[in-house]
């Protein structure tokens, strides 16, 4: 299930629409680093409200996500964690250290606007 | 045990990581049935996710085995993953939260160990592994 990638002016938008394989998730990584060069990016938001469960190995894809393309210049926010699927984590021990997580779309633009403002 | 009811549910084949989707989804799907619901779903399904992907990244081949049991007054879901791989040489360690032989976090079996309400794990060096977890509905 390959995830569709919006561009929205300096933005990229990745939504997650289904569950997501160990290969779906690499895939997402690869399809982002390649596009933020592409479309030269400043920011970047992966939408996951769509998944039900974020185990170690999507912790550490999307850890892995959001500093690849740091270093290739642009900010990554996280959006949608449902309740659930963050208790889940929590109980796994699993967390998403420097990596910027908000509620949904619209805290991810404002996070953006200001993580990409200077 | 006396009293103990199974009712087996579905055997799910893990060879690779697309098997992995397909077992946390039969597992969420059962635990519906049984009665769990809201968080607990989840919880079922992350953890059956870890010992999934604990077959194929160390065993690269095994089953997991979801029932319903019932032990009276107590009603929940048994997950038992059995691989025949190498096995794993230090139980106690590999359920240390940040242990890994692989370049993982480390925090599979640990981390499932925290999701359900009971769970084993037995393993032969060469005989391969079975993990034995369970829920009960509350």
């Amino acid at each position: 299930m390959t995830v569709p990638i919006l561009k929205q002016g300096d933005y990229l938008i990745a939504l997650v629409q289904s569950a997501l394989s160990d290969a779906d998730l690499l895939k997402l990584r690869d399809d982002l680093a390649e596009r933020v060069g592409m479309f030269r990016a400043r920011g970047v938001i992966v939408d996951v409200t769509a998944l039900d469960v974020i185990d170690s190995f999507a912790t550490r894809t999307i850890s892995t996500i959001a500093h690849m393309l740091k270093l290739r210049g642009a900010e990554t926010v996280i959006v949608g964690i449902q309740p659930d699927v963050a208790f889940a984590m929590v109980q796994l021990g699993l967390t998403l250290e420097g990596v910027g997580t908000v509620l949904d779309l619209e805290e991810g633009l404002e996070f953006l606007d200001r993580r990409t403002r200077d | 045990m006396a009293g103990t009811a199974l009712v087996s549910a579905a055997r799910i084949e893990i060879r690779t990581d697309a098997d992995i989707v397909a077992a946390r989804q039969a597992g969420r799907s059962l635990a519906e049935r049984i009665g769990f619901s809201g968080s607990d779903l989840t919880v079922i399904a992350a953890a059956i996710s870890e010992v999934a992907r604990n077959i194929v990244e160390y065993a690269s081949e095994g089953h997991l085995e979801l029932s319903r049991i019932v032990q009276s007054p107590a009603t929940g879901v048994l997950v038992v993953a059995r691989d025949t791989g190498p096995g794993i040489a230090d139980v106690e360690k590999a359920l240390l939260d940040g242990y890994s032989t692989r370049n993982s976090l480390g925090m599979g079996l640990p981390g499932a160990r925290r999701l359900m309400d009971e769970f084993e794990v037995a393993s032969a060096i060469g005989a391969g592994t079975t993990v034995t977890m369970k829920k009960w509905l509350r």
